[in-house]
């Protein structure tokens, strides 16, 4: 059984048509590419599924739950997260602040314990901050805990919203261009990072990428998506080769 | 002149090695020296009495007499404390760090008993310097709940006066009811010596309508982000101000009157510790770490699995009460209240003190209140050029650290009190 399963959803911008009868299927452990040209609705749908929006019409299903209309963070702390497209980072927070903050859904203590410093919270923050500083190791970037986020480089904050992402602890991650703005070297790090985390943490991973190398490379099954709708789905190699996707994105190869 | 800026390095070198433990024991034998040699010294100087805040006061009034003022602050403040921090760094730090041994709490108590003693002794001097005292210990609890909202969550309130007000009608009716022989609250009901014991309760009381105040400006204006807090703030403001002049059972316009003396320097203080902690405690949990994440994208919150709109009414509430409580403490202090203290010119005050301060920052807010309110007594004798050179300076902060003199800087209670050398070690 799929672990989402998006079907016949639609998105309206006033008059304007965002995303139309969009459909899903994510099974879990499965990474799935989402590829077209600017403005077809690619965002859009990853607004939808993470309840920035709320549809129009039709049901996004998360282990078979109607989650469309519940509020951003009920559907973070049921297991979708994401990034974004343009880094939306804390910027007067440290990177382990960041981490930190992304397991507010599971803190136990309750306002008496933030307000008093009560023994209980002390013990929770110092198991939040054990396993803040264990994720970051992980991605690499424990020597950089102390920061503040808007001095790092940008590949290095790239990171920083991955873990952020990842100490959600997530069943589905929705990456938002995570190679955008990225030289080729951080590019390679990037994807053994994305592989890295598919293998380790078992994720379902729905990517939105620019660079065809990646996804073609990265997914097993890719969405091609134009003006909102769906028009080709399936393995790269389909994918490379459909006529409709070459004629909306792709573009022809010139010979000769 | 590099002998001068060597001569300072080396000074400033040797001073931050004094541990805070250091710098409290100095100033209480400053006030010490003042409360027994303090009359002789000002009078051998030419001064009419004991200079009331640092000498400022005098050397506005009577300008011929600044150089004798200075002096006066320099032998009585600036040599005991200058010399005995200094000559005592390695005793300081060793006593530090034996107190650090104990438990957290123990050290933080001890600290505390140290500034109370002081505090208590500068304000024996003269009731002038008690009621400024007090007042600077209540502006102190204002400034740093209003800048859990302005700071911390980036959002920006006008309504802290009218949270005061609530806080100070609402202990004021119960403790004026309970304790005091009134015309309009009837006869006493309860015995006046349980009036330090109920005295609490009142505060919170107080405090607690203030929250239930705020919820009528949170629940509207956090539906979204924008500009809708200021607005709603002042209405609200405004609106608990001419409620308070149309309620003939607090004496409308005229002001409530006749508080027990309850408000004492002691109390006032442990209010404000409370207070100080407490937020302290907040702002620096990862429930408090929320707010920040809202004020610097929210959207990013949401995602993050943090409830913004639950986190931003719960700090609104939070610092409301605690406005409550400072309100309710500033009317026992004063022992009278009318509504026309909690306007516009209030706010001005509070907000000056937050940004003067530093946002998102317990020691800014520390330093803007006390800076703020202490220049705002020394400088009374220049009458109307007050209102000019505040806010010049105000200005002049704003143009050179837009956040504020000390922004984002939570306290440490262990780094504040740790030891500054290793006991018996070199520099």
């Amino acid at each position: 059984m799929p672990i989402l399963r998006v079907h016949g959803m639609s998105h309206d911008f006033g008059g304007l048509r965002a995303v139309q009868d969009y459909r899903l299927e994510i099974e879990t452990g499965q990474i799935r590419g989402l590829i077209g040209p600017n403005g077809a609705g690619k965002t859009t749908i990853f607004n939808l599924l993470t309840g920035i929006y709320t549809p129009t019409a039709g049901e996004i299903l998360l282990d078979g739950r109607r989650i469309n209309g519940l509020p951003a963070h009920r559907i973070a702390s049921m297991g979708i997260s994401r990034t974004f497209q343009n880094l939306l980072l804390w910027r007067h927070m440290t990177v382990l602040e960041h981490v930190k903050l992304a397991h507010y859904s599971k803190i136990r203590y309750g306002l008496f314990g933030a307000f008093f410093g009560t023994p209980g919270r002390n013990r929770e923050e110092a198991e939040i901050e054990e396993k803040a500083l264990r994720l970051l190791d992980r991605m690499g970037i424990r020597h950089l805990a102390e920061q503040v986020v808007l001095n790092l480089p940008y590949g290095a904050q790239r990171r920083v919203e991955m873990a952020r992402a990842l100490a959600t602890e997530p069943r589905i991650l929705l990456l938002d261009e995570p190679t955008a703005g990225m030289n080729p070297e951080e590019l390679v790090q990037i994807m053994e990072i994305i592989r890295r985390v598919h293998g380790e943490f078992g994720l379902s991973i729905l990517l939105i990428e620019h660079r065809m190398k990646v996804v073609m490379e990265l997914c097993e099954i890719i969405q091609t998506l134009d003006f909102g709708a769906v028009i080709a789905e399936g393995t790269p190699e389909e994918i490379q080769n459909n006529p409709r996707v070459i004629d909306a994105y792709l573009g022809q190869e010139r010979r000769g | 002149m590099p002998v001068m800026g060597r001569t300072i390095r080396n000074l400033r070198a040797s001073y931050s090695q004094v541990p805070l433990l250091g710098w409290l024991c100095g100033a209480l034998i400053a006030v010490t020296l003042e409360r027994f040699a303090g009359t002789p010294i000002a009078l051998a100087l030419g001064l009419p009495k004991i200079p009331a805040l640092f000498g400022l006061d005098i050397m506005l009034k009577k300008p011929i007499l600044v150089p004798n003022a200075i002096l006066y602050v320099f032998l009585v403040y600036g040599l005991p404390m200058g010399a005995t921090t200094r000559s005592s760094i390695s005793l300081t730090n060793r006593l530090a760090g034996r107190l650090f041994r104990f438990p957290i709490a123990i050290t933080v108590a001890v600290h505390l008993a140290l500034l109370y003693t002081t505090l208590h002794l500068w304000a024996g001097i003269s009731d002038y310097r008690a009621l400024v005292l007090k007042l600077t210990l209540i502006a102190v609890m204002l400034t740093l709940s209003l800048n859990v909202i302005n700071g911390y969550m980036g959002e920006f309130s006008c309504s802290h006066p009218g949270f005061m007000a609530l806080g100070a009608y609402c202990a004021s009716v119960f403790t004026v009811g309970l304790f005091v022989d009134d015309r309009l609250f009837g006869a006493v009901f309860l015995p006046p010596g349980l009036g330090p014991f109920l005295f609490p309760v009142a505060l919170i009381l107080g405090g607690f309508l203030a929250s239930f105040g705020a919820l009528f400006v949170a629940i509207p204006s956090f539906r979204t982000r924008g500009d809708y807090l200021a607005i709603i703030s002042l209405a609200f403001l405004f609106i608990v101000k001419s409620l308070i002049e149309n309620l003939e059972f607090v004496r409308g316009p005229r002001g409530l009157s006749g508080q027990p003396d309850l408000a004492d320097l002691p109390t006032v203080f442990l209010w404000t510790v409370l207070c100080v902690w407490s937020i302290n405690n907040f702002v620096r949990s990862t429930i408090g770490k929320a707010l920040n994440a809202v004020r610097d994208n929210e959207m990013a919150a949401g995602a993050m699995t943090v409830d913004t709109r639950r986190t931003k009414i719960v700090a609104f509430l939070f610092a409301a009460f605690w406005a409550g409580v400072a309100g309710g403490l500033f009317a026992h202090v004063l022992r009278y209240v009318n509504p026309s203290t909690f306007g516009i010119q209030n706010l001005a005050e509070v907000l000056a003190m937050v940004y003067f301060g530093g946002l998102n920052s317990v020691y800014g807010s520390i330093v803007g209140a006390v800076s703020i309110s202490l220049l705002g007594e020394a400088l009374r004798p220049l009458e109307i050029f007050k209102w000019i050179i505040i806010p010049l300076l105000l200005i002049l902060v704003m143009i050179f650290r837009p956040t504020g003199l000390i922004a984002f800087k939570d306290l440490d209670v262990t780094s504040l009190l740790r030891p500054k050398r290793k006991p018996g070690g070199e520099v």
